[in-house]
């Protein structure tokens, strides 16, 4: 089986992100970069099927150079090949990002895609569910591995590939939902999917002569005009912290008489 | 002009709540460019949504009902949903940032050739219509332009008020679609609700949230039992449905649920930025953590230091107490 998988290269999801004083964007003064937390579990989640049932993954990623890092991470942890396209993040819209994919999916012919269920920095949750009607294949988002949720057990896997179809379990409000989705078919992992191993230093070193090929949009005949573009940045409303109350009783009296709450 | 077609979002043949907040963004959006308010609903034995639904000033409510959307499918209802939008003219489509919303508008944006810009918390105030949104966990708004003739949204509708009923009921019209469920390459086998008499969590006027510090499974107990007597819904951190002290349906945050009611009570939970993102909007926030140094102080109205199991059945004692 071939799976192709996403890994976008994001802030650090535990930083603090800060607007730069003129509002011209974040402050990138400082801040490190990592792996997206949802490409983690697709990366993994890839790794976990090839290595039952044979197979290619390629490791994919639009980005700059740097993100070129967070591509040596997936292979590290596991992919066999990987493909950068060359962009700029703020030149970047999920439709871009998935018109791309789309070019290299028609190309590379898996039977599997696996993305992340969003990109921390954005947050768009967006990119999966945009290839996949491209492309005219069915989906299946959020998948999860909810252990002990709505009747899962811990032997209940997040998905199954067997006989051309992809068997997930999919979070959805109110529950969960059990699809089957014919192949070649869209994935986009949620975090309880799994759990993203670690990459030894001996596969990190390997890692670092496994192919990486540079393309660019003009490679794949992509012109890259967005739908949709960020022209300002704001500061969301900032909440002050209140007080300190002494025990139950000042609570209580609070949230009754300042409040107004109970 | 404008024409602003809202995607009922429903469950079980109800009109599900958030869809009013949906409703109050497009009339806001109404307001500025001219427009009219359209409402679709999109299911299967859905005529009991539609009533409820035209109660809120549509200037109509299109209603397509097929056995072939009987299961949910992104495939099947992203067609359906394009269809109508087709059929009203409809230059922008928006719905709840629901799973249901998140999963299936980006198809219909393809299908409309329109860009899409996700969990919408408000317009922007320039001249032309832009819509602002949160990005990197709710640390930055950003304002989005869309270049495209149609547009389509999922909103974020804990930051809204639901829209009040309006005027005479809506005229209910029947749309056709062309969805036959055999021919999609997917398909829905089964759904396992998470089954809970308490108040929705994003619905819910006060929400009590327990994180890793309730220890466990049998010991989260007393974070029900204060909802309870509140008449609460119960909400949890990610470090919490981890360890599996409750449903990952009760995770609140990036990557769960946005909830902002009138009171929110965390107990044992650090505070960390993608569970903020879920409830910093909450009118007044109560915290009780053993840790002063907890990040969650920062955005409490009232901190409590203090040990939880100690605090939480006192609280939900004096609080029987008073209802006698
Ligand atoms: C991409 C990504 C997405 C995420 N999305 C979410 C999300 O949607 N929602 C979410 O919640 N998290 C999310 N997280 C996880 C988040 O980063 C934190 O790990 C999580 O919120 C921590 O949960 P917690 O506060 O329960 O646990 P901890 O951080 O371990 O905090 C437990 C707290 O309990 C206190 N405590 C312990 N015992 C007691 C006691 N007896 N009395 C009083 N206080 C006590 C401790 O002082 C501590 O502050 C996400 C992380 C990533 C990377
Ligand atoms: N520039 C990118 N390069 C590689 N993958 C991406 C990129 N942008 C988005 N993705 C993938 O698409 C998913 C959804 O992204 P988004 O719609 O931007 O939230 C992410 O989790 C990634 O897996």
């Amino acid at each position: 089986m071939k799976i192709l998988v996403s890994a976008k290269r994001v802030t650090d999801p535990d930083a603090r992100i800060r607007l730069r004083s003129d509002l011209s964007g974040i402050q990138s003064e400082g801040l490190e970069f990592k792996l997206n937390p949802f490409c983690e579990n697709a990366v993994e989640e890839a790794i976990r099927l090839r290595d039952s049932q044979g197979g290619e993954i390629v490791a994919v990623s639009i980005g700059s150079e740097d993100a070129g890092t967070e591509l040596r991470r997936a292979l590290a942890m596991g992919a066999d090949r990987a493909i950068r396209v060359a962009g700029k993040d703020d030149e970047l819209d999920s439709d871009l990002v998935a018109r791309v994919f789309v070019k290299i999916i028609e190309a590379e012919k898996p039977d599997l895609v696996i993305f992340g269920k969003q990109a921390v920095d954005g947050d768009s949750n967006q990119v999966a569910q945009l290839v996949a009607e491209y492309l005219g294949w069915g989906q299946a988002c959020f998948v999860s591995h909810p252990e002990g949720s709505a009747g899962m057990t811990s032997q209940t896997p997040g998905l199954k590939v067997a006989n051309g179809k992809a068997l997930a379990v999919r979070e959805v409000d109110g529950g969960a939902e059990i699809v089957e989705v014919d192949l070649p078919a869209v994935v986009s992992a949620d975090l309880r999917l799994n759990e993203p191993r670690l990459p030894t230093l001996p596969n990190i070193m390997k890692a670092k002569r496994k192919p990486l090929d540079e393309r660019t949009f003009a490679d794949y005949g992509i012109s890259p005009t967005l739908k949709v573009k960020t022209v300002r940045y704001s500061n969301p409303p900032e909440r002050k912290a209140g007080i300190k109350v002494a025990d139950v009783d000042q609570l209580l009296d609070k949230l009754t008489n300042e409040a107004k709450v109970l | 002009m404008s024409k602003i077609l809202v995607i009922a979002d429903h469950a079980g043949g109800q009109l599900r709540k958030g869809t009013l907040g949906v409703i109050t963004l497009a009339r806001q959006i109404a307001a500025r460019t001219a427009g009219t308010v359209e409402v679709a609903v999109v299911g299967h034995n859905v005529g009991s949504v539609a009533q409820a639904v035209a109660a809120y000033g549509a200037a109509k409510v299109y209603v397509v009902d097929s056995p072939e959307l009987e299961k949910y499918t992104a495939q099947g209802h992203a067609l359906a949903v394009a269809e109508v939008a087709r059929k009203a003219g409809a230059t922008v489509v928006a719905a709840c940032a629901s799973t249901f919303g998140k999963d299936c508008m980006p198809r219909v944006a393809v299908k409309l050739e329109a860009g899409m810009a996700s969990e919408v918390v408000g317009l922007g105030t320039g001249a032309g219509i832009t819509y602002v949104r949160p990005m990197w966990a709710g640390n930055v708004l950003g304002e989005v332009e869309i270049a495209t003739p149609v547009h389509v949204l999922t909103v974020r509708t804990a930051e809204f008020d639901a829209a009040a009923p309006a005027g005479a009921p809506s005229p209910i019209e029947a749309a056709a679609t062309t969805v036959t469920a055999a021919a999609l390459k997917q398909r829905m086998l089964e759904f396992r609700p998470t089954v809970s008499a308490r108040p929705a969590l994003t619905e819910a006027r006060v929400v009590v949230a327990g994180g890793r510090g309730l220890k466990s499974k049998e010991s989260f107990q007393i974070v029900y039992e204060l909802a309870d007597t509140l008449g609460a819904a119960v909400g949890a951190t990610r470090a919490a449905v981890d360890a599996e002290f409750i449903e990952n349906d009760y995770q609140i945050g990036q990557t769960g649920k946005i909830v902002a009611p009138d009171l929110y009570i965390g107990a044992g939970i650090s505070g960390a930025i993608q569970h903020l993102a879920g409830m910093k909007n909450a009118k007044v926030i109560v915290a009780v953590n053993k840790d002063e140094e907890a990040p969650i102080f920062t955005v409490a109205d009232y901190g409590l230091v203090a040990d939880l199991f100690k605090v939480l059945p006192e609280l939900t004692g004096k609080l029987k107490a008073r209802k006698g």
